[in-house]
């Protein structure tokens, strides 16, 4: 792995901030460089919201994501909005209720059931952003899965280990179906 | 020992005001500072020190003189509407030479502007924000290791010339996070304040002592009561118009700054020995400009740039310097131009090209290697 730049779209609330800083933490504790940001308004809920981590093995310079390697959109909206920005070097991923763009160029195209998968199998719609988690991370290979716990682990309030592994083991399979 | 950790500019802020021995933080939350006030409330209580969130900005910048005068090294933090609403008590703690930080975590204005975009527009109002005749020292971190080293820094600044020190930061590094390694290490310079020691002196507030650029502090509210004005004042600390004393004053504020720019400036230069064009950067600002030069710098070009770490008192020999080695400037901020105001002033013969943005957006690296494509 030389440099990946992974972009993750959706709306306030979908927690895509903290998939991203889950990501960069995993990267932390794999011994890897990180540098992640977000872009959002001033609404607490509702607003487009976008999430950067880049993660390289490499010092990095420009901290934003310039040409992405791996998408993610939870939204329709993020996600016409993001897909025009990709080209054969990214990998796409979308929830399943989503509609992809026509045209759109990607190296691989990924349509996967997660908001459903948090809300029916997890049981917690707002598990959503730890199944995405666990999905990026296997589609990538990041980092391995106790690392990648780890870093959830460190992210979320105590009480609630149950419930997030429990999404991070949906959020494997779901990836390891493709 | 290290200890490699992934953490937010904001709050690396924190753990290195702490470090530095911060144990008093006043402030009015505001975004994209507000992790600074968040982050204090919590980590203050757990050494011993105190956090307060005030009703606005002018009554925390109050509190932060307040605490500093009775020995406690303290911290505001805010983003430009806040920063307005500050200054008169900047201005106040420059006259009464009261040790303080100020994190100004910038964001695209006037006024209200964009609250979560980031911006640069605060470089002229770290320098020039309250009225009068004053010197300041303001600093600007490009990384989240920089936010926690040079915070302490701000701190050692304030306290060794007795003024507040900005930290100028920017929405890209305070929301940024990194991984950073914290450094327990015993070593890290602190400076604290000199206290007063000559008994004949300790009820001169402003008695400066031979050799000394600044006063030496007696603590306030304890053993003899002294006055703190920001009416002109002499030794004694207590009003007067008399003109000679007023005007000594203003220009010892000023000098004790100016004639220190060797001790306070700091800079990064990179690839600047055999470059023909320098890009002129800070801040978060700079994190474009690194990756456009590596770029450059990869085909071929002789590409580098130069990095004010103190932006003020802006490091006017350094540029000058570096401007009769090269043939091309180009400066690249957040905002329409105002530390290009600064390199025009100071570089007389290069050409100087200017990148800006205003719109809330992120100056990307392709913009810098058009403009230095574009100066060829």
């Amino acid at each position: 792995m030389s440099k990946m730049e992974i972009r993750l779209a959706g709306s306030g609330g979908q927690g895509v901030i903290l998939a991203t800083i889950i990501l960069a933490e995993a990267a932390i504790i794999a011994g890897k460089n990180t540098a992640q940001s977000q872009s959002y308004g001033p609404e607490a809920r509702g607003g487009m919201c976008k999430a950067e981590v880049i993660v390289s093995d490499e010092k990095i310079g420009f901290t934003k994501v310039t040409n992405p390697t791996f998408l993610l959109a939870l939204t329709q909206v993020s996600l016409d909005k993001y897909a025009a920005t990709i080209d054969e070097n990214c990998i796409l991923m979308a929830d399943s209720s989503l509609e992809i763009p026509r045209g759109v160029k990607a190296k691989k195209i990924y349509s996967l059931p997660i908001l459903a998968t948090a809300k029916n199998e997890v049981g917690k719609a707002f598990t959503a952003n730890i199944v995405a988690v666990a999905a990026i991370n296997e589609a990538l290979k990041l980092v391995n899965t106790h690392d990648l716990e780890e870093a959830v682990f460190r992210h979320i309030p105590k009480g609630t280990e149950e419930i997030n592994r429990k999404a991070l083991y949906a959020g494997e399979k779901l990836a390891k179906s493709i | 020992m290290k200890n490699r950790v992934l953490m937010q500019g904001n709050e690396a802020v924190v753990e290195g005001a702490i470090k530095a021995g911060m144990r008093f933080f006043a402030g009015y939350p505001i975004t994209p500072s507000t992790e600074i006030a968040e982050q204090s409330a919590v980590r203050l209580p757990q050494v011993g020190g105190h956090f307060i969130q005030m009703e606005d900005e002018i009554g925390s910048m109050a509190a932060v003189i307040g605490a500093s005068a009775v020995g406690t090294k303290s911290m505001t933090a805010t983003s430009g509407p806040g920063f307005s609403l500050k200054q008169e008590n900047i201005g106040y703690a420059c006259m009464t030479e009261i040790p303080c930080v100020i994190v100004d975590v910038q964001r695209s204005g006037p006024s209200t502007g964009l609250p979560t975009s980031p911006s640069q527009g605060d470089v002229m109002q770290a320098r020039w924000g309250t009225h009068g005749d004053h010197s300041i020292i303001a600093i600007s971190p490009s990384s989240v290791e920089e936010c926690y080293h040079l915070a302490i820094r701000c701190f050692n600044l304030a306290e060794k010339y007795r003024t507040p020190v900005i930290f100028l930061m920017d929405e890209i590094v305070g929301h940024l996070r990194e991984g950073i390694e914290i450094d327990d290490d015993e070593n890290i310079e602190i400076v604290e304040r000199k206290l007063k020691q000559r008994p004949d002196t300790l009820h001169l507030p402003y008695h400066v002592c031979e050799g000394d650029d600044v006063p030496r502090f007696h603590l306030t509210g304890y053993d003899i009561r002294y006055n703190i004005t920001g009416l002109s004042h002499g030794p004694d600390g207590f009003p007067t118009n008399n003109n000679e004393v007023a005007g000594k004053l203003v220009t010892r504020l000023m000098q004790k700054i100016e004639h220190n720019v060797d001790d306070i400036v700091q800079v990064e230069e990179k690839y600047c020995d055999d470059a023909d064009t320098i890009i002129v950067c800070y801040g978060g600002t700079t994190r474009c400009v690194m990756s456009a030069v590596e770029q450059l710098r990869a085909k071929g070009r002789k590409v580098g740039y130069f990095r004010p770490i103190t932006v003020w008192p802006f490091p006017e020999k350094q540029l000058a310097a570096l401007s009769k080695k090269v043939k091309n400037i180009i400066v690249a901020e957040h905002n329409y131009g105002q530390i290009l105001l600064e390199v025009q002033r100071i570089v007389k013969n290069c050409k100087i090209g200017f990148v800006g943005k205003v719109d809330g957006t992120v100056i990307m690296p392709d913009e810098i290697i058009k403009a230095v494509e574009e100066v060829k």
